[in-house]
């Protein structure tokens, strides 16, 4: 082991000298630097990826104020050349500057075309942004800049994460800052074996996916020191790793789980509660979907600051609308069928067949776009777990739907009616409950909230006439799995199959998976044909 | 007496929701072209386009003056994405209403579907989507792309290019991403791609959960090895595909995912920005720019009355199969399927990218491969080309079963399958 002060001392001149560099170059060589930087840019007028990669980092390396404005158009795709080589930059207001000078252009260009990306470029471009906007006075933009380095490894930005580094404050991004610098490191031929192994250590740190790229990285081309340095890293990361998959799995399966209750819990009212097997459920979750997106077209051309707000506002419209024609079909044809459970099954199917191909007619075969609010978007890190934020409020929205469904049926005097209605219809009706009235209700609830599922469902799934098929098989099995008539069950039916489901789905596959789980509930119907929570009593025999 | 028997026909026919076209016509004048795309089901999202597709054309061509000098006329009916339903919907088109043509299909199950049928009643057939290759059959024309001329180019870019070292091979579970992904495994092993750098999944149809497999494939991109992913998965599941790839933040720099099933219709079902730079290989893109191309979309556009439909590569497949089916007529004189499929090899048409497209004797027909990145607005930017149009490999060279088999169906040989090692028509077998 060397003295570890000489090397302190040599890394300090190493980076006075950096930064003493990096202040002198504007003052130095200014006109010869935007000279530079002037043929970097006419290098980048091509169609050649190679050649406009190429200028991207002679762009860089001239260091010329103008590379930052001129890479960041690049990247949003509002950098133009013109046959002759000169380059634009198109501002917002549709204004053009000359990325040569920075003024802004005489004349319009002549006939511009963009400057082009392909995912090579494309990667170029972010490693080239990320070293120039370490300095960056939001320190938002210099955590994102030093993770673009990390991923990059590239070393011409070394000096410049040196520099940045040294004048960081925020412990977090100094943080990025030296795993960016150990990163950039490891693959520096000029680096000493010792400071290799010591930079995989701080890489080592992050202990997620990334770092075990890097490391990856490493073990595939490093020496014989330096692979068992990564090995051991990166076995520690994956233990770590192997711990967050099954939380991970459980997270998975949760969601799925929410999902499947969000569709399955309006058929526990209407087929668990009232007996009507109802086939075109799985289209009062289609029409809540395309009820949701007639919203957002609404408010994208009328109101488009409330984007924001088009979910909740779709909500108690889905509600409505599927529960209406809910209501409308209870009225029109399943009053006549009842206790005809298959004569309700053949009609109900036709509805839904009715229902898909005249939203077909109305709105095309094609799927719909329905965009997702900005708090929808996205994930964010929860100790290595990627957590999307779709799915996270999806599994809290079905909660809440659960939750006001429990206290709709226990706590109000409508809830009352109902379970009076469904444990002895007659009875009922002598104490003065009008039935019919009810059983309408009962199956408008059901499928209104079938359309407030189709409003969450809009954001993972094709709003498409077909959405509400693919959910009507699995809403049944919930339905029956957890046994008729319990809303708990659906509960704890919807849970336990989306958690075994993804449990199973890394070991078996997606299909297999799903065919083991259809085999598991036929056997356990066999079983307890019942269900989980079997309703006991003499309701049940009646 | 006449008269009446014939309107009471054409009632009874309407009725029937079978044709669309009207019967002001006498049967022999007309020249009628079946059309046989899926308006309701699963498959209506992308084949009701197509039906749009050849009633322009059609419309188009008897505009110039129709063909042989009697109009065509549209038979248009509706299989409704049931595949047994295909086979008896080819039956009636040829049987009852003597159609000369049929443009039809779109999966490859349906295509199996009415393949006996079209070869017992000896019609001639245009297929228009790009399929898993293995097939030849004397009475089916394929506009659509073998998967030499789609996939194979795909995965060389990506190798070439992009230095992809490690492959996820992800479909959905049927015919066609199953022989594609075979095909692709061997090719790659052939290579030098080792056993453990190629990961391969299926999904059902209309798959919408990708959590799970979407963290996988982050998980085996993360060996050191660039990664990429080869998805043959089925236009429903790709959407939530997608979302989950944009929302877990897998950016097209670091795996990017090229898709054979994916391409202007699919995205418009998608907010596209965060799947900026993922790709696509087709024989066609919307974004091409010829003069052929602007003028076709302007049509379409005009046609359909909507200036936002988007044109997609099936479409041109069509575009030239009806062109090549025109000329082979006029080339052959009449519409009697033997004349005309002896005519149509050979017989060369411009595509809609500034090239030319020629039937080949194996049924197949010759396209450029282009490479796109998917744009911001949902079109895709054309990063790559071939040089020249590619012929088809209907039997792929890389599988043990159809190496030794090539179709021609010129006059000596006339065989879909001739094996050239045992020297006789009949396959693989021995």
């Amino acid at each position: 082991m060397r003295d570890p002060a000489p090397r302190r001392l040599r890394r300090a001149a190493a980076l006075l000298a950096a930064l003493v560099a990096l202040l002198l170059v504007p003052l130095l060589a200014g006109p010869a630097r935007a000279q530079d930087a002037g043929a970097a840019l006419a290098r980048m007028a091509t169609e050649q990826f190679a050649q406009i990669e190429a200028g991207i980092a002679d762009l860089t390396a001239s260091g010329s104020p103008l590379a930052l404005p001129a890479l960041e158009a690049l990247a949003d795709g509002r950098l133009y050349y013109s046959p002759d080589k000169s380059v634009f930059i198109k501002q917002a207001d549709g204004r053009w500057i000359d990325a040569r000078t920075g003024a802004a252009s005489a004349a319009d260009p002549a006939s511009p075309k963009p400057v082009r990306l392909n995912n090579r470029v494309r990667r170029a471009l972010e490693a080239a942004l990320g070293s120039l906007s370490l300095m960056n006075p939001d320190p938002a933009k210099r955590l994102a800049a030093a993770e673009a380095v990390v991923k990059s490894r590239d070393a011409a930005a070394l000096p410049a994460v040196e520099a940045a580094l040294a004048k960081e404050t925020d412990p977090r991004i100094r943080k990025a800052l030296s795993q960016a610098k150990a990163a950039t490191t490891i693959f520096l031929d000029t680096a000493t074996e010792s400071e290799k192994v010591a930079a995989i250590e701080t890489v080592a740190g992050r202990g997620d996916q990334d770092a075990l790229n890097l490391l990856g990285a490493v073990r595939e081309r490093g020496t014989p020191i330096l692979k068992l340095a990564a090995e051991t890293a990166s076995a520690g990361i994956e233990r770590r790793l192997a711990l967050l998959n099954g939380l991970q799995n459980v997270w998975y399966g949760l969601s799925l789980g929410s999902v499947l209750l969000l569709a399955a819990i309006g058929l526990a009212i209407t087929f668990g509660v009232m007996g009507v097997i109802n086939m075109a459920h799985g289209e009062m979750v289609m029409l809540g979907a395309y009820t949701t997106f007639l919203v957002q077209e609404f408010l994208r051309t009328r109101y488009p600051a409330l984007f924001d707000l088009s979910l909740p506002i779709a909500i108690p419209l889905a509600f409505l609308v599927a529960g209406a024609v809910g209501v409308a079909l209870e009225r029109g044809v399943i009053r006549f069928l009842y206790g005809r459970p298959l004569e309700t099954l053949l009609a109900t199917w036709g509805v839904s067949l009715i229902l898909q191909q005249t939203v077909r007619t109305l709105f095309g075969a094609n799927n719909r776009e329905v965009g997702a609010p900005s708090y929808m978007a996205g994930s964010f890190d929860f100790f290595g777990l990627t957590v999307t934020h779709g799915r996270l409020w999806i599994v809290v929205f079905a909660m809440a739907v659960f939750a006001c469904l429990l206290f709709v049926l226990k706590a109000t005097s409508f809830g009352l009616k109902m379970r009076a209605v469904t444990q002895n219809r007659r009875m009922a009706s002598c104490m003065g409950i009008r039935t019919p009235w009810l059983d309408a209700m009962t199956f408008g609830l059901g499928s209104g909230i079938a359309g407030i599922a189709g409003v969450a469902l809009s954001q993972i799934d094709n709003v498409s006439p077909n959405l509400g098929q693919s959910y009507i098989v699995d809403s049944f099995m919930v339905v029956v799995f957890g046994g008729v008539g319990n809303l708990w069950g659906t509960l704890v039916a919807a849970l336990t199959l989306g958690i075994a489901n993804k449990f199973l789905e890394p070991v078996a596959g997606a299909v297999l998976g799903k065919i083991a789980l259809l085999v598991f509930i036929i056997l356990f119907i066999q079983k307890r044909p019942r269900g989980l929570f079997a309703q006991k009593g003499r309701a049940v025999e009646a | 007496m006449t008269f009446r028997v014939t309107s009471f026909l054409a009632g009874a026919a309407v009725a029937a929701g079978v044709t669309l076209a009207s019967f002001a016509a006498q049967a022999q004048d007309t020249i009628k072209v079946g059309v046989l795309h899926s308006l309701s089901g699963t498959m209506a999202i992308s084949e009701t386009t197509l039906k749009d597709v050849m009633l322009m054309l059609i419309e188009d061509q008897n505009k110039k003056g129709g063909l042989l000098g009697k109009k065509l006329e549209p038979v248009v009916v509706d299989p409704a994405s049931n595949w047994p339903l295909f086979a008896e919907k080819a039956r009636e088109l040829v049987q009852k209403d003597k159609v000369a043509a049929i443009f039809c299909c779109w999966t490859s199950v349906s295509r199996k579907s009415v393949l006996p049928v079209v070869e017992e009643l000896n019609t001639v057939v245009f297929y228009p989507v790009q399929y898993e290759g293995e097939e030849s059959s004397k009475n089916i024309f394929y506009t659509g792309a073998a998967p030499n001329q789609q996939a194979i180019p795909a995965v060389d870019y990506l190798a070439e290019n992009e230095g992809v070292k490690r492959w996820v091979l992800a479909g959905t579970d049927y015919v066609y991403p199953r022989t594609t992904n075979k095909i692709l495994e061997a090719y790659l092993k052939s290579k030098g791609v080792k056993p453990e750098d190629i990961m391969i999944n299926y999904t059902p149809f209309g798959h919408s959960d990708w959590q799970t497999i979407v963290a996988d494939i982050k998980k085996f991109g993360s060996a050191g090895k660039k990664t990429a992913v080869v998805s043959t998965i089925n236009g429903d599941a790709n959407v939530p595909f997608y979302k989950e790839l944009g929302n877990q933040g897998v950016k097209a720099t670091d795996i990017p995912v090229v898709a054979f099933s994916v391409g202007e219709e699919e995205l418009a079902g998608i907010d596209t920005k965060p799947l900026v730079g993922h790709l696509a290989a087709w024989n066609y893109f919307q974004s091409i720019d010829t003069p052929e191309n602007k003028a076709f979309i302007e049509k379409w556009k005009a046609y359909t009355k909507n200036p936002k439909r988007v044109t997609n590569d099936p479409m041109e497949a069509h575009v030239i199969g009806f062109q090549m089916w025109v000329k082979a007529v006029e080339k052959a004189g009449t519409t009697d399927p033997n004349a005309v499929i002896d005519a149509l090899i050979g017989v060369t048409v411009p595509n809609l990218t500034g090239g030319y497209s020629a039937m080949m004797p194996n049924h197949h027909i010759t396209k450029p491969v282009f490479i796109g990145e998917v744009k911001a607005d949902g079109q895709f930017n054309v990063v790559w080309n071939t040089p020249a149009p590619v012929v088809a490999n209907e039997w792929s060279p890389y599988l043990e079963g159809s190496k030794d088999l090539i179709a021609d169906w010129r006059a000596p040989l006339s065989c879909g399958n001739f094996n050239v090692k045992t020297g006789k028509c009949g396959g693989a077998g021995k």
